[in-house]
């Protein structure tokens, strides 16, 4: 999981119908729709004509051959380009231009595609490859316009990219690529998604025409500009009393559609889930370093001077009592000097009013040690499982931190609570703002800690302040039995 | 002077109660379980209680809690809490609604007998004792507070002093000044933080102890 910057004002909002935004989103849709059209049924095209129509030797146009070399060339560099993870807004679109002069071909030179005496089955090949690239494309733009209606972002199913470390040329990085490309299901689904974008609104169009064409021969209306308006008429009152509706259900098959299948989301799971792993592994073996420097050049160093000031004591005892009671006296210091740290480092391994208590006196305990004016409320039904709430609170423990080092506030306030689901801890203060998880290394310790639990930080915080830091860890709350009087 | 003592470890038990006979205290009990400081302490009233926060069977804030109901069940009774840390928040919790007989101290000021037991006389005569850590921390947390960084660094000194429980006698000999010098940094203090002045000791600390808990 990562850290979100959020600004309170840009969260996702589903669309309403009154929304300016659903209409561009329609018109969006057809133009998909469109071009998915023309990217899947150009390789079919070509290939039917070339199948069935019937041959005509040395009737081969060269004008042909230039328009197909001419649109090609540009569009496949822009297309490896794209296929290779450089992806431009305007370059996906423009992968449905060699299919288009295809279609263009085939429609206006006697039905005949470029090289169809030669056999334009090696047009097909890129073609294919072409519709597949221009799939995802699509069916990426469907899936922003559909998270933005919906208002739940749709997750990106696709495998991870292949490490590029890995390929030593640029052909084996293509190859590698292209294999990436054609292995994932994800791939597959897009293409079907496509063509039943494409294939619903061919037949809404065809609809629409035939209902035109159907009043203009039975003399619905006389005056025929205005036949126009009665499937606009129509379409006008569907949207207004359907069209909403409809919309939404299109997006949840959408969404079911081009989302993370059952088995994408376990595989990001199993990448996830390995990362944190890693991580938590890696961070618990520091820290036992740590505590074990701490003991051997703490706690346990005093002690051994401790019984070499006591045993000198003990050897001056009888020749010199003054010597021996001012050498006793430092023994207590020292001993006071291990206690102390000795309960600094249990601290900072488990806190003991955690352990007491649980999250929210912790945490409140915790705001009380600041030099700062504190407004605290908490409240959790049930105790959160021991190791979720010993990560919350240091997670929560740095961002306090932080608050005193950096932000140069007067005021905290902090927020325990449990609602759908999420442990949630706000802490907001009124510093001057500009608090950068990329900057600092404490932020991302807590953002580490955080991800072993799926937990997530969010920060807003700009510059000025305040700055409002929010985590948020899923749990589910269990109750420890305490004993009561 | 008759204790009751809550303490789990058997050592520390024995060593408290070798201290407090050594100091002329007769200790009536001394359990390891809030609920027997609780029957100990019910069928027989002591003047003072000593009870360890983490006891068994939890081992958690068991003491504290058995030392909040003990007072609930005897109103009044002095109780001075020991730990292995000190918290702000359990302070405040004994603090709360109690007009003194309150104590909660480190363990580690046991090793200083004579200041310890001084401390638990002055509980049980329903004085206060803070731990010093508590107070530091407490002062720590009011450092934004412009009324008391407008103190002089020796009227801190004595505002700390306070509020860990101690009289003006204590304070002044702590400090090696006059008791009327004490006397006047204490004015000047409460004039400073807009307090109510009095002549009881434990009135003043209690004041203090309210003014910093905010």
């Amino acid at each position: 999981m990562s850290v979100m910057r959020t600004d309170p004002a840009e969260g996702q909002h589903a669309w309403s119908i009154e929304s300016p935004r659903a209409l561009a989103g329609l018109a969006a849709l057809l133009g998909l729709a469109v071009l998915g059209l023309v990217t899947l049924a150009a390789p079919v095209a070509l290939l039917l004509a070339n199948l069935l129509v019937r041959r005509d030797p040395g009737s081969d146009y060269l004008g042909l051959w230039a328009l197909t070399v001419f649109s090609l060339v540009p569009c496949a560099v822009v297309g490896l380009r794209w296929v290779a993870g450089q992806r431009v807004w305007a370059s996906g679109a423009v992968l449905a231009f060699p299919p288009a002069t295809a279609l263009a071909a085939v429609v206006l030179y006697q039905r005949r595609p470029p090289g169809a005496d030669h056999g334009a089955v090696w047009l097909a090949l890129p073609l294919l490859l072409n519709t597949v690239a221009g799939s995802r494309w699509i069916a990426d733009r469907a899936r922003r316009l559909f998270g933005a209606c919906l208002g739940v972002p749709i997750a990106s199913p696709y495998r991870p990219a292949p490490a590029s470390g890995t390929a030593v040329s640029h052909g084996q990085r293509a190859v590698a690529r292209a294999e990436w490309l054609l292995t994932d299901p994800a791939t597959w689904r897009d293409v079907l998604w496509v063509a039943l974008n494409s294939g619903v609104g061919a037949v809404l169009v065809a609809a629409v025409s035939r209902l035109v064409a159907f009043g203009a021969r039975w003399h619905v209306l006389d005056f025929r500009p205005g036949l126009l308006i009665v499937p606009l008429l129509v379409g006008a009152a569907a949207r207004f009393r359907f069209g909403w509706r409809l919309l939404r259900s299109y997006g949840l098959l959408t969404a079911a559609v081009l989302g993370p299948s059952k088995q994408a989301e376990l595989a990001q799971r199993v990448d996830h889930l390995a990362q944190t792993r890693a991580a938590t592994i890696d961070s618990g073996a520091a820290e036992m370093r740590r505590i074990e420097r701490d003991l051997h050049d703490g706690a346990q160093a005093r002690l051994v001077a401790l019984g070499m000031t006591l045993n000198a004591a003990e050897q001056l005892f009888e020749s010199s009592p003054e010597a021996a009671r001012s050498l006793l006296t430092e023994a207590k210091d020292s001993s006071v000097r291990a206690l102390n740290e000795l309960r600094a480092l249990v601290r900072g391994i488990h806190p003991p009013v955690l352990a007491d208590r649980g999250l929210v006196d912790a945490v409140h305990a915790l705001a009380l040690d600041l030099p700062l004016r504190i407004h605290f409320t908490g409240d959790l039904a049930e105790r959160p499982p021991t190791a979720l709430e010993s990560a919350a609170y240091f997670a929560v423990s740095e961002l306090l931190a932080n608050v005193t080092k950096h932000a140069a506030a007067s005021q905290v306030w902090i927020e325990v609570g449990h609602t759908d689901g999420m442990l949630r801890v706000v802490v907001t203060d009124d510093g001057r703002g500009g608090a950068d998880p990329a900057l600092g290394t404490g932020l991302r310790g807590v953002e580490r800690r955080l991800a072993a639990f799926d937990g997530v930080l969010a920060i807003s915080s700009p510059s000025g302040g305040p700055t409002i830091a929010t985590l948020e860890i899923p749990c589910e709350l269990s109750s420890l039995k305490t004993s009561f009087y | 002077m008759r204790v009751v003592i809550a303490e789990d470890l058997f050592l520390l038990r024995d060593g408290l109660t070798r201290l407090l006979q050594a100091h002329g205290m007769e200790v009536m009990a001394a359990v390891e379980t809030g609920t027997e400081l609780l029957a100990a302490v019910t069928a027989d009233p002591p003047d003072v209680v000593l009870v360890d926060v983490r006891l068994p069977p939890t081992f958690t804030d068991e003491g504290l809690r058995a030392a909040l109901e003990a007072r609930r069940v005897v109103p009044g009774l002095p109780v001075l809490v020991l730990s292995q840390y000190v918290e702000q928040l359990y302070a405040r919790e004994l603090l709360a609604g109690a007009d003194g007989g309150i104590g909660y101290l480190l363990k580690d000021r046991v090793m200083d007998g004579v200041q310890f037991v001084d401390a638990l006389r002055r509980v049980a005569g329903g004085g206060t004792a803070m731990d010093p850590e508590v107070i530091s921390r407490l002062l720590t947390h009011n450092a934004g507070n412009s009324a008391i960084a407008a103190l002089s660094p020796r009227e801190r000194e004595v505002l700390g002093l306070m509020a860990e429980g101690r009289s003006n006698a204590a304070i002044a000999q702590r400090l090696v000044i006059t008791e009327r010098a004490v006397a006047k940094h204490t004015a000047s203090i409460f004039l400073r933080l807009a307090l109510q002045p009095s002549d009881d000791d434990n009135r003043r600390v209690l004041a203090v102890l309210a003014y910093l808990n905010g």
